[in-house]
């Protein structure tokens, strides 16, 4: 879990740079020319391929995870407290990761499934900024948009500095600098993911 | 004090188990929890029923035996074994759940008891040191940093009384196991075997049921002996350094 979610987090950093260049509000070009070489490079293409491994092995371990958990207490508690013990995200990211999957599943019906589908048939790109500034201007989905990127932020804050210490990387004088790097990296992060529906549906950018 | 008191009964670890509440109006807010139970089931036996069966031993917070997930925390609401638990933390007139720690490794045996030797045979896996290591060396002959010892010392701390396995919702052993790995790993007599004990330790917790550790930190925060998870992350490394670097060996017999 930990590995490939280090390797998701370094995905969302490519992800959310390249997406933030909608922000220069310059009708898509420096968006579109990123994304054009994102959709087309070879090395990025092969490395899509590891993408999408990444999330099916992070999403397959998760689920054997979340069924070995299970099994080690068959007999459930009548009564539990552990508000004073741990925060409840730390509990719930098999719950998070679920809406996740959601949000994904509608994500890449979207936009990525149709733009490889539309290069394999016809070896065209779509134009990725027109169906973003289309897509993004009904307001359930900016809403659904926004939700998925809330459970991307609780998600990453208790993923982040996890990863690390599943990999054995706690020490004194190190944890400071991976929390700090960690939450803000789960705020900062989604923020701009959430902004982009957002901007476009106020017609911040178009 | 008057307390409502909701109990886990359960006959043996074959019989199905169920919920009795018992009023229990002779309750002093200097009792320690056990004394609070002690008194109950005298009261119990007096009446010629049968006692509400629960583990104790030193009732000093050493020993580890006492066990109980009261309303809904192992050991109740204080950061303390059970036996160190008064009744001053909890409000007269309060209704207070009582469980016995709940986890596949820690099948039942009657009522509050269950059977926590999954630990000793994690402890008897590779939680020693075989080595020969003569007599009692001279004082300050091993060298080792004073913060390394006490480090180490912190984690021998741990008296496996469970809590962390009862705290954890996945009912991971990793602070238990980690404690004891980490007691041997920081000292410099625990290194000859050091890769093959994480090794044999872990695949013994395995054996045993326990779940993954998912890093909620609930098992350090209830943990009535302070036992941190830099020490689960010690093991990480130490399990990974083993995955990787430690060799089979293939005994022949008579070692040639």
């Amino acid at each position: 879990m930990a590995l490939t979610g280090l390797f998701l987090i370094t995905f969302l950093i490519i992800h959310c740079t390249i997406n933030a260049m909608i922000f220069l509000n310059d009708g898509g070009v420096t968006f579109s020319h990123w994304g054009h070489f994102m959709g087309t490079n070879p090395v990025i293409r092969t490395l899509e391929i590891g993408l999408v491994a990444g999330f099916l092995i992070h999403i397959f371990q998760g689920l054997l995870l979340i069924k070995k958990n299970r099994d080690s207490r068959p007999v459930r508690y009548q009564v539990v407290a552990p508000a004073p013990n741990s925060t409840w995200y730390s509990r719930s990211m098999g719950l998070l990761g679920t809406l996740l999957l959601l949000f994904l599943i509608m994500h890449t019906a979207h936009f990525w499934i149709p733009n490889r589908a539309n290069q394999f048939a016809t070896g065209e790109e779509l134009n990725l900024y027109q169906m973003m500034l289309s897509i993004f201007a009904d307001p359930l989905i900016v809403a659904l948009y926004v939700l998925g990127c809330i459970s991307l932020a609780w998600h990453l804050l208790h993923g982040f500095w996890s990863a690390f210490q599943t990999l054995g990387l706690n020490h004194q004088r190190y944890n400071a600098i991976i929390h700090f790097v960690g939450t803000t990296f789960a705020i900062v992060v989604p923020l701009i993911f959430a902004l982009m529906p957002i901007a476009i549906y106020l017609n911040w950018v178009n | 004090m008057k307390l409502t008191l909701k109990i886990w009964r359960q006959k043996s670890n074959s019989s199905k188990g169920e919920f009795k509440t018992y009023i229990h109006d002779h309750v002093s807010p200097d009792m320690s929890f056990l004394e609070m139970l002690d008194v109950l089931n005298e009261g119990l036996v007096k009446k010629g029923e049968e006692p509400v069966h629960f583990d104790h031993d030193c009732r000093e917070g050493i020993c580890g035996m006492c066990s109980l997930y009261i309303n809904g925390r192992p050991h109740g609401p204080l950061q303390t074994t059970t036996c160190q638990l008064h009744m001053r933390s909890f409000k007269d007139g309060e209704t207070i759940t009582i469980e016995p720690w709940r986890a596949a490794a820690f099948p039942v045996v009657k009522d509050l008891v269950v059977d926590r030797s999954a630990f000793d045979r994690i402890q008897q896996a590779g939680g020693y040191v075989s080595v020969n290591t003569g007599g009692v060396p001279d004082g300050n002959a091993i060298p080792i940093a004073k913060k390394i010892a006490d480090e180490a010392m912190d984690a021998a701390a741990c008296i496996g009384c469970g809590a962390c396995v009862a705290a954890c919702k996945n009912a991971s052993a990793m602070l238990f196991v980690s404690a004891k790995v980490s007691q041997y790993a920081l000292l410099p007599q625990g290194q000859p075997e050091s890769k093959e004990r994480v090794d044999k330790m872990v695949a013994q917790m395995d054996d045993e049921g326990f779940g993954a550790c998912t890093n909620t930190k609930a098992c350090e925060a209830e943990c009535p002996k302070s036992i941190k998870i830099t020490n689960i992350a010690r093991m990480n490394r130490e399990y990974y350094s083993s995955m990787f670097t430690n060799y089979e060996v293939t005994v022949s017999g008579g070692g040639d």
